[in-house]
Formats: structure tokens, C-alpha cells, sequence
């Protein structure tokens, strides 16, 4: 808050204090503030949003399922809308097609040279399968699936990372926190502070500080920079 | 005839035809003996009347300056709408990047939003949920700050090895410019946190509808809510209008076109936190909520697309940045890192920015192994590769602040190189 809005505020309570009615002239209703850190004053800008507006744009779900819709889906009705769907990206089995993203397998690969970090491979949380998928998918057509349809799909993929074994396995708001994602513990905060601590350094060497290097690989021995003439046209 | 090969292929792949020519001395004093008929001779530009005021409205850079421009690179990416483009960093000096080169990373292609449809709402754990049009936010007290945005898989291609040869692609992910906007904290006491509020959803009015959890001490610290970038509107592919600028972190976490923020006790665990923006470590772990971006450094001039064309006096010109802070010292090294001096900084030095540093140096047409060093103000000192992949291994794809070897060759061309 600014001091000269400050002062625009105090000049408006000031000149209407005679007339003994404060607060309905100094516009917006005062909320009560109990925020954590110091509020500034009230601007009064903006508008209260509508539950019809919040139910529109909050579709977030968290892992404990706070934001779930009421709705359900089976492996069955999930593997239907799949292959009409998404399987042209993702491929029949969520192996993927082209260049587009894998879904499913890759379990026990994270140490791998080349891990295959899918939805069972790697993701902690079914959560955000279900947030992603109804926010974001299909690709070029993102938020036109129903909530029944989101739960069909989570519930095909699961099935396709063997995580659900059962085909006729129903999903829905009520069982769905009860699914444990493989991967889920082997994820833990950023801890750089601690563990890159040997990169604080007052006085870093500055002469005599390694060895006569040696060259042990080039980018241009690769040779997969673009050509200079693939920038976009600006003419 | 290798060496021949190898050399065509720099050439066309840096778009260089016929530089890394080190002229000698001796040519030059014959050339200037003659007189120079750019000098003698009347020019067209001398004689005849050039565009008037009227012809451009909104300025363009020079026909001669064409190849200054974003690229790409293919091979990256499935598809152009979720993909990324580089900053050409080497044909850039002082700090501030052009808006029209500010590298771009969309996950579901660039939003073109009318102000006038934009809104942005606030819920969750709040008194009141609110919505504001653009003319609300532009309504409230602002602050102007320059700071660096630095993708979070900038030089991610890099952590096996020398891949692309450029500082372009190496670095490019990263943009610096002067945003206006409005603190995050204004927004949120006009609502008024509730005393569970911890975390804050950001969310974007894409079709990717981009979302992220913030721990809600960043978002009451420095996050702004920017509409304008380098004194005018935000570009489209820069989220006009509205778009969270978060200084020091990952340049996924500032959502473009934002249309909401919700409030909560606990992070979302979004896509953009888990399957994403974590970094897979050796033993098959992964770091979460990675996002601070570590002290950073880039010598830009030489470089690949930008070889020593003159023996004698050159210039050494670089990037140095932190997220932690402000950049207190960049050291380069001309010798793979046997010896270092300290470079001159030059321009302004600001928290969480771009640093421009030079070093004046004599070049004799021997080889170079260019690297340079950054040090921040909290004493963090940028590593070396191999450092990095000693604690993190080489499958982590983000947060790649190594340090970056070009290999200076005797007639100037210059090479992405990995030394040991």
C-alpha cells in the first residue's frame, strides 16, 4: 500500500466524519485481517468471485484427494475413450508414438543410464494424473473431457502400469486416495544447501588449480546443431 | 580432409561462412596505405533521402542485424506449441534483453488474450475470493525490477556431454529485462490470507493451464504480477497481459497470461512438481522443489557462433547471474581452469540479474580453453560439471550451472568442448 493511497484514505475518512457514517462511505466494506503476515489496507479493487466462477476455474485436486469431483469410471470405459482419444499421441499401450510421450512402463529403470520415467515409473501422486488429464488433455483440445471420462482414463492408465491388475476395476472419487503410486517415496525436498555445500567458497583457487586438461568431447563431433538458416524468417 | 569436413560442417552450422580469419598486422598497414574508396567515394546513403519519420511506426532492427534472432532447435520436442527457443546471448551486450529476442517455452502454444476478457482470481483460504479485470490491477501501487528468467533445463542438454555448438543453445534459456507490476502481497491482502494460508497455486489461462505450488514466503516476498516488461506490455508469447515474475527461481514457476492464484495448507504436487522440474539423482531419487537457480556464468564472446576474427587486442564478454543474489566476482580462465583473473564487471550489478563482465585481452593466435567462474553474495561459487555430476549424476535434465568450456582454435574458431 502506498503512503499516498494511505493518505487518500485518511483524507476520505476525515472529511465524512461529521456525517457519522464512516464506513458506508469509505466504500468496500472492511474485511477482517488475519492473514500471517502484515496486511496492507484495503485497496478496494476487485470484486467478490462467484461460487459458479471458483467452480469453474479451480478443478485442482490435491493427493489427498481435496478437489476430487463426485464421478467414477472403469478400466473398460478408460481403454474405449484412450484409443479414440489419445492413443494417436500416446500409442495403444501408453508406449508412446513418434516423439510423443511415454505413460506407461519404465518400472525399475530410475537407475538406469537411460531411465523411462512414465506415470508408473516415476510419478508420486494419482492426483496429478487426474488434475493434468482434465486441465491439459487431449493436446489441442484440453479441458473438453467430463469428470467421469478423466476417472475412465486414470483408471486405464493405471491399469496399463499394472499398478490396477483388475479390468474391471472402477475408479471414483471414494476409492481414489486409497491408490499408492510405486514411486511415491522416492521424491524429497531440495536439499542443495546441505548436500552442495562443498560450492560455498570464499576463496576458490586461482592459479596452479588442476592439471593441463585435456579435450574429451566436442559438440561438433555429435553435429545435431541446427543450421544457422533454421531460425525463423524475419522478412 | 577430416579436419576440412569438420570445419565445413562449424562453419554452416554457426552461420559463419568465411570468418575465424585472424588477420595479420601487416595486411591491414598495406590495405590502409590505399585510400579507402568507403571514404572517398560519395555513398548512396550520403547522397539520397532515407525513410521518413512515417514509414516506421513501431522501430525494427536493422536489415543488417537478421541474424539476431530466436531459434530453435527440432529435434528437442514433439511439437512447436510445447517446446522452446533460444536467446541469441552472443550477439547481445549491457544486461537488458530485447523484448523481441526474450527466449519463449510454451506448453500449449502462445495465448493471445484480449485485456479486456483477461481475469484474475484469487480463492482458497482466503477471506474473500476475488476477481480483477486488467483496469484493476493497473490500479494499484507498482514497482519496477530487473531480473533474470532462466529456464530451469537451461544447458540441460549438456549433462552428458558437449551437445550443441553455441552459447546460444548452451545458455540461451535465459532472459533479463525491467518488469512492471504489482507485488503479489498487495493482491493477496486484498483478499486477506487466512492464518493456514502456506501455499499458493499459480495457474495459467493457457490451454496448458500451466500450474504450480509456491511456498507463500516467496510469494509475500518479491513475486510480482507483471503486465509490462522493458517500459511496454508484456509480449504475447510472454503471457500478455498479466504474468508472475518470481526472481531467482526457475523460469517455470512464472506463469504467463495468469488468470488465478488459489491459496492452500499444502502444495498441489502438480505435473509441473513431479513429473517435471524434479531432478532425478543416481541413486534413483529425485529432488523436488528445486527452485532456486544456482550462481551461473557464460562467456558469450568467443564463442562458437561468435570466433576470434582478430589477433591483438580482443574483448571477452560474458553473463554472469545467481539466484541467490547479487553476482560479487566472475573469474575467467583462458586455460581450462589452471588459471584464473578476476573479470571486470561492468553496468549495473542488481539482486537476482544479468551482470555483464569483460576481460581486455591480447591474443596471439594461440589456443584457448575459455571458461569463466561466477562467485554470489552469498559465497556460493559456480562448479564445474564434473562437480555437479559427482553429487547428482548426469540424469537430473535441470539446473545445469556448470561451468562452460569453449575451445579457442588457432585461426579463431571456436568449439563446445568438455575438458578433464
Amino acid at each position: 500500500m502506498s503512503s499516498l493511497s494511505r493518505l487518500f484514505a485518511a483524507g476520505v475518512v476525515a472529511g465524512v466524519l461529521g456525517c457519522g457514517t464512516v464506513s458506508a462511505v469509505s466504500g468496500e466494506s472492511p474485511h477482517s485481517s488475519t492473514s500471517t503476515a502484515k496486511p496492507t489496507a484495503k485497496m478496494g479493487l476487485g470484486r467478490q468471485a462467484l461460487p459458479e466462477e471458483i467452480a469453474a476455474w479451480d478443478t485442482d485436486v490435491r493427493p489427498d484427494g481435496r478437489g476430487l469431483p463426485v464421478g467414477r469410471g472403469t478400466v473398460k470405459q478408460g481403454d474405449d475413450l484412450f484409443q479414440e482419444r489419445c492413443a494417436s499421441c500416446h500409442g495403444e499401450f501408453g508406449q508412446g508414438a513418434g516423439r510423443w510421450p511415454v505413460l506407461a512402463g519404465g518400472q525399475g529403470t530410475l537407475k538406469a543410464d537411460r531411465p523411462d520415467k512414465t506415470i508408473g515409473s516415476f510419478w508420486p501422486d494419482l492426483s496429478t494424473v487426474y488434475d493434468y488429464i482434465k486441465r491439459a488433455m487431449p493436446y489441442g483440445n484440453a479441458r473438453s473431457l467430463t469428470d467421469d471420462e478423466a476417472y475412465a482414463l486414470v483408471a486405464f492408465l493405471l491399469n496399463l502400469n499394472d499398478i490396477v491388475k483388475d479390468e474391471n476395476f472402477e475408479l471414483s472419487d471414494k476409492n481414489f486416495t486409497s491408490i499408492k503410486m510405486p514411486n511415491a517415496d522416492a521424491f524429497f525436498d531440495d536439499d542443495r544447501e546441505a548436500s552442495e555445500k562443498r560450492f560455498w567458497n570464499k576463496d576458490p583457487c586461482m592459479s596452479n588449480c588442476r592439471d593441463v586438461p585435456h579435450v574429451t568431447g566436442k559438440a561438433i563431433s555429435i553435429d545435431v546443431t541446427p543450421d544457422g538458416k533454421s531460425g525463423p524468417k524475419v522478412d | 580432409m577430416r579436419d576440412l569436413v569438420n570445419r565445413r560442417r562449424f562453419l554452416s552450422a554457426a552461420g559463419l561462412a568465411g570468418a575465424g580469419i585472424a588477420i595479420s598486422p601487416q595486411v591491414l598497414a598495406a590495405e590502409a596505405a590505399k585510400p579507402d574508396p568507403l571514404i572517398t567515394e560519395v555513398q548512396d546513403w550520403q547522397r539520397y533521402l532515407g525513410d521518413g519519420v512515417d514509414r516506421r511506426p513501431y522501430g525494427s532492427p536493422s536489415k543488417f542485424e537478421k541474424n539476431v534472432i530466436r531459434r530453435d532447435v527440432s529435434w528437442l520436442t514433439a511439437s512447436a506449441e510445447s517446446s522452446v527457443n533460444f536467446t541469441p546471448l552472443h550477439e547481445l551486450d549491457g544486461i537488458i534483453t530485447p523484448s523481441g529476442l526474450c527466449f519463449e517455452r510454451h506448453h500449449g502454444g502462445v495465448a493471445e488474450i484480449d485485456p479486456a476478457k483477461h481475469r484474475l482470481m484469487i480463492n482458497g483460504l482466503v477471506e474473500k475470493p476475488l476477481v480483477f479485470t486488467m483496469d484493476d490491477i493497473k490500479r494499484m501501487p507498482r514497482t519496477n525490477r530487473i531480473h533474470f528468467l532462466e529456464c530451469a533445463a537451461n544447458s540441460g542438454m549438456e549433462w552428458r556431454g558437449a551437445q550443441l555448438n553455441g552459447c546460444q543453445f548452451t545458455h540461451g534459456m535465459v532472459h533479463n529485462v525491467m518488469y512492471t507490476g504489482v507485488p503479489l502481497k498487495v493482491v493477496l491482502d486484498e483478499a486477506g490470507l487466512r492464518p493456514n494460508a502456506k501455499w499458493l497455486m499459480l495457474e495459467g489461462g493457457d490451454a496448458s493451464g500451466m500450474n504450480r505450488s509456491l511456498p507463500i514466503e516467496k510469494g509475500l516476498d518479491d513475486v510480482l504480477l507483471a503486465f509490462a516488461m522493458n517500459g511496454e506490455a508484456l509480449r504475447p508469447e510472454q503471457g500478455y497481459p498479466l504474468r508472475a515474475v518470481i526472481p531467482g527461481w526457475e523460469g517455470n514457476l512464472w506463469v504467463k497470461w495468469l488468470r488465478r492464484i488459489e491459496v492452500g495448507d499444502q502444495p498441489w504436487q502438480t505435473r509441473e512438481e513431479t513429473s517435471k522440474y524434479t531432478d532425478l539423482l543416481a541413486d534413483g531419487r529425485s529432488r523436488k522443489h528445486t527452485f532456486i537457480m544456482d550462481a551461473k556464468s557464460v562467456v558469450t564472446n568467443p564463442s562458437p557462433q561468435a570466433p576470434l576474427k582478430y589477433r591483438g587486442r580482443n574483448v571477452l564478454s560474458g553473463f554472469a547471474w545467481s539466484g541467490r543474489g547479487t553476482v560479487k566476482r566472475v573469474d575467467v580462465s583462458l586455460d581450462g581452469g589452471r588459471n584464473w583473473r578476476t573479470a571486470r564487471i561492468d553496468g549495473p550489478v542488481l539482486d537476482k540479474s544479468l551482470t555483464r563482465f569483460y576481460v581486455d585481452f591480447d591474443w596471439n593466435g594461440e589456443e584457448l580453453m575459455v571458461q569463466s567462474r561466477a562467485m554470489d553474495s552469498t559465497n556460493y561459487v559456480q562448479p564445474t560439471k564434473d562437480e555437479l555430476r559427482k553429487v547428482r549424476g548426469v540424469n537430473s535434465i535441470y539446473h545445469n550451472n556448470g561451468i562452460q568450456t569453449w575451445l579457442v582454435h588457432g585461426n579463431g574458431e571456436t568449439e563446445n568442448v568438455e575438458l578433464v
